[in-house]
């Protein structure tokens, strides 16, 4: 027994279990206590809800709000806008659930404290563009948690979820979850009869930009470790299009976000000599994926194929014009405070560089890709929908329900529904609550058993690595290499050079092909049998370990899904060399996959896509 | 590194230990002081500086890209419900801004539990808490059932 493998276990038990508490979570909290007010609310969170996930440092703006009360938008808009951007294949129900109630949510921040700028002329909410509404947002996240911590029963902060429980009499039915305290090294089993999974996105699949200190440096936190996914997958609940990879047109190194910059500070994107790049590539664009290439305003793939293509010409640097919009002060406290309140290191870029905006443009670059379900992309679970207006093949239940009994997605982790950022992940994590106390009531004394072999499988499993590092340091002097086991970090690297190299990575400019891809499985095969010889030094260490088993399980979805579908439906988010165009007649349908954990086998399907909104 | 501590400042508190999203803050058993213990997994967040009491803790860009000579520090007052920062360039030139961070008392928020519990009925409504009043719309958006092609 390692060190610190003698840990107690602990149990905790529950009637809703939250796993993560950022955005999709504290809405999940805040709606089940609304209607479950005698029900036992668990949340539990690997790092401290009070700023955690990806709005930990803080937002600009809220992406996604209608204003139906100022009939500036209604749900049947935005639903369009999000198919048009993600070429066609969104699941609309999803989409118009969020859109229709999200405005009630954003109130809602408003009341509870969350500064949100007004436009003095008329009063209503300050618009950043159509769908994006601007705030003062460095304590986005605390005032959600305030929120989230009255609502739930017990908040477990620094409890690394590592699987999902499942019931001893039916196999797809969940019982809870399982985690290590990062701390004390506590082994905890948290048994419930309804799960809800916001364990948030992916980064760090692929290899960064930045490979030394500044690797930390993603768009999308280094502490979004496709838990969502890497919890999801071992169940057998169907994921779909995990194929559907995001790459971001940022600000060069520190990453900050572009759109202010765009919509409200009218800045604009030219090449190294000055020249307004993206209408050139209309045509070519055009030659690749038909009427998508007509679709107002240009999808977010199609924009980054253009700069892909000035970059090739060897058009670059591409740079961000911000001279001309910050001719006011108050324009100019707009544009830093974009990032001081999102993504401080431009800010700390611009500084180190001596660049002021006010005075020179600022170079643009594409990112390496991530994997989210919340954004201009929508990986994730195949989940239940809205049970008054879903496709009768999309509703088996209860809404936000994944295929597995009991399991509830929100935020990041649900498939199909993208464009909901912050507050539209909130609305689904409060969708989801409603729906699993629904669930749980109905579930009346049939609550779900968990397996007492299957629990002492786990706790063995999960403190393994700290026995490998045990055992094999002592074979060597010193330092980091060891001939029997490798580090966290070292297996991670692999993976992000692999997924890098063979799945469409920067560095190949997000081209891959069928060879490719199967030279990427079978790599990714042996990454996965290296996993049972991870090294973990301490706790922290050993979180590292769990967020790379979670990693490199949504990279193998990641690379079936891009095998999978044979065309290039987003070019400018990865290319299959192989099927270099959009093949409407063939693959206007979501990938899904199945795993089964036992053999290791994945089942791949189609599933249609369903117009529910002319 | 990204953060880093300034070893007169620190008392050993243990709060950015305790706020750190990256888990990366720890104290070192030496100095009892904390220090970032793994950079490349630090996101520049800010988290554990604003929450340093002793403002002990400061960042120097990532060596990757960023050349020295920068600093951006910050102040964050939760009872005057403002942020401000201190731009200094590598070549000295400084900007200041001071923006706002919270309307309403910390604490002030009112729990879901303190409404009036709603009709069990309206538990198999679309309807969450709060609505429609919350929407400011008379009421919520539908849609016609959807007609599913046959065959
Ligand atoms: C730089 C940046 C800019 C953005 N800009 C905007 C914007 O301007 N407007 C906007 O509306 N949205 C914006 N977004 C998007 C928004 O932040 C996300 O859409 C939203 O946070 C997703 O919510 P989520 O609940 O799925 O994930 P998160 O909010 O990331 O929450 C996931 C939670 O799960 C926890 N967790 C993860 N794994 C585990 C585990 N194994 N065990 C226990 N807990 C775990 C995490 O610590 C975290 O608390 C931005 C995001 C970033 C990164
Ligand atoms: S919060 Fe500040 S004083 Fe406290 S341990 Fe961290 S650096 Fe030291
Ligand atoms: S800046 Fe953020 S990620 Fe870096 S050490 Fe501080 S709290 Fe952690």
């Amino acid at each position: 027994m390692g060190l610190f493998s003698s840990g107690k276990t602990r149990f905790v038990d529950s009637d809703i279990l939250i796993i993560g508490g950022g955005f999709g979570g504290c809405g999940a909290a805040y709606e089940s206590r609304y209607w479950g007010r005698n029900l036992n609310i668990v949340i539990v969170e690997k790092a401290n809800i009070e700023r955690s996930g990806a709005v930990a440092q803080g937002l600009s703006a809220i992406n996604c709000y209608m204003g139906m009360q100022w009939d500036e938008n209604q749900p049947d808009d935005f639903v369009r806008y999000a198919r048009g951007d993600l070429m066609g294949l969104v699941r609309e129900d999803l989409i118009f659930d969020i859109a229709r109630h999200v405005d009630a949510t954003v109130h809602k921040f408003e009341e509870w404290g969350l500064p949100i700028l007004k436009d003095p002329k008329t009063g209503r909410y300050m618009r950043e563009g159509k769908w994006q509404i601007m705030i003062h947002g460095e304590s986005y996240k605390p005032i959600i948690a305030e929120a989230a911590r009255k609502s739930a029963t017990k908040v477990y902060n620094r409890i690394m979820v590592t699987h999902l429980l499942m019931d001893r009499a039916r196999p797809n039915r969940v019982a809870g979850a399982v985690g290590f305290n990062v701390r004390d090294g506590n082994f905890y089993v948290f048994r419930a009869k309804a799960v809800i999974v916001g364990a948030g996105g992916a980064s760090h699949i692929y290899r960064p930009r930045a490979v030394g200190e500044g690797m930390g440096r993603t768009w999308y936190a280094p502490w979004s470790s496709a838990s969502a996914y890497g919890l999801l997958i071992p169940t057998g609940a169907k994921m779909i299009q995990m194929e559907n990879k995001i790459v971001l047109a940022r600000f060069k190194d520190g990453y900050g976000p572009v759109g202010a910059w765009f919509l409200l500070l009218k800045s604009y994107a030219t090449n190294a000599y000055g020249e307004k790049y993206e209408a050139s590539w209309f045509d070519q664009i055009k030659s690749l994926v038909g009427k998508y290439a007509d679709t107002k305003p240009m999808p977010t793939c199609l924009r980054n194929h253009a700069m892909i293509g000035e970059m090739k010409a060897g058009k670059g640097p591409i740079y961000m014009q911000t001279q001309e919009g910050l001719d006011t002060k108050e324009k100019e406290e707009t544009g830093w405070e974009d990032f001081l309140d999102m993504t401080i290191s431009q800010a700390v870029v611009w500084a180190s560089q001596n660049i002021d905006p006010k005075e020179k443009p600022s170079e643009l670059t594409l990112s390496e890709p991530y994997v989210m379900g919340s954004h201009a992309t929508c990986s994730g679970a195949w989940v239940s929908g809205p049970e008054d207006l879903a496709p009768e093949d999309y509703q088996w239940g209860y809404n936000r329900m994944t295929t597995v009994e009991g399991l509830f997605g929100a935020g990041d982790t649900v498939g199909g529904s993208a464009h909901k950022f912050s507050s539209g992940s909130f609305t689904e994590g409060r969708l989801a609550g409603k729906s699993a106390v629904k669930y749980v009531m109905d579930l009346k004394d049939d609550a779900p058993q968990v397996d007492e072999a299957q629990i002492k499988k786990l706790k063995e499993l999960i403190f393994r690595p700290l026995e490998n590092y045990q055992v094999g340091r002592n074979e060597i002097v010193a330092g980091t290499v060891a001939p029997g086991y490798i580090t966290p970090l070292q297996g991670l690297q692999r993976l992000e050079k692999l997924m890098d190299e063979y799945v469409g990575g920067y560095s190949t400019f997000y081209i891959t092909n069928e060879p490719l891809l199967n030279r990427a499985l079978e790599l990714i095969g042996m990454l996965t049998e290296d996993l049972e010889h991870i090294g973990a030094e301490d706790l922290h260490q050993l979180q590292r370990a769990w967020e790379l088993h979670h990693r490199v399980l949504t990279a193998e979805a990641v690379a079936r899904h891009t095998l999978f579908r044979q065309e290039t439906r987003w070019p400018g988010y990865y290319y299959r060399a192989d099927h270099p165009k959009l093949d409407d007649a063939e693959w206007h349908v979501f990938t899904a996959s199945e795993y089964d954990a036992k053999t290791g086998d994945w089942r791949m399907s189609k599933l249609p896509v369903h117009h529910i909104i002319k | 590194m990204p953060t880093f501590t300034y070893m007169t400042r620190c008392d050993g508190c243990g709060q950015c230990v305790d706020i750190c999203p990256s888990d990366i803050m720890h104290i070192d058993p030496v100095t009892r002081r904390s220090y970032n213990t793994e950079p490349n997994f630090c996101w520049e967040c800010y988290a554990c500086v604003k929450a340093c009491p002793q403002h002990a803790i400061d960042v120097r860009g990532y060596a990757d890209f960023a050349p020295l000579g920068h600093s951006v520090r910050v102040l964050r007052e939760e009872a005057k419900g403002t942020i401000s920062w201190k731009i200094r360039y590598r070549d000295g030139r400084v900007k200041e801004f001071t923006f706002p961070i919270r309307t309403t008392p910390w604490g002030s928020i009112k729990p879901p539990s303190d409404y009036e519990a709603p009709d069990a009925n309206d538990l198999s409504s679309p309807m969450l808490a709060h609505e429609p009043a919350a929407l400011k719309v008379a009421t919520l958006p539908t849609l016609p059932p959807f007609e599913q092609k046959k065959g």
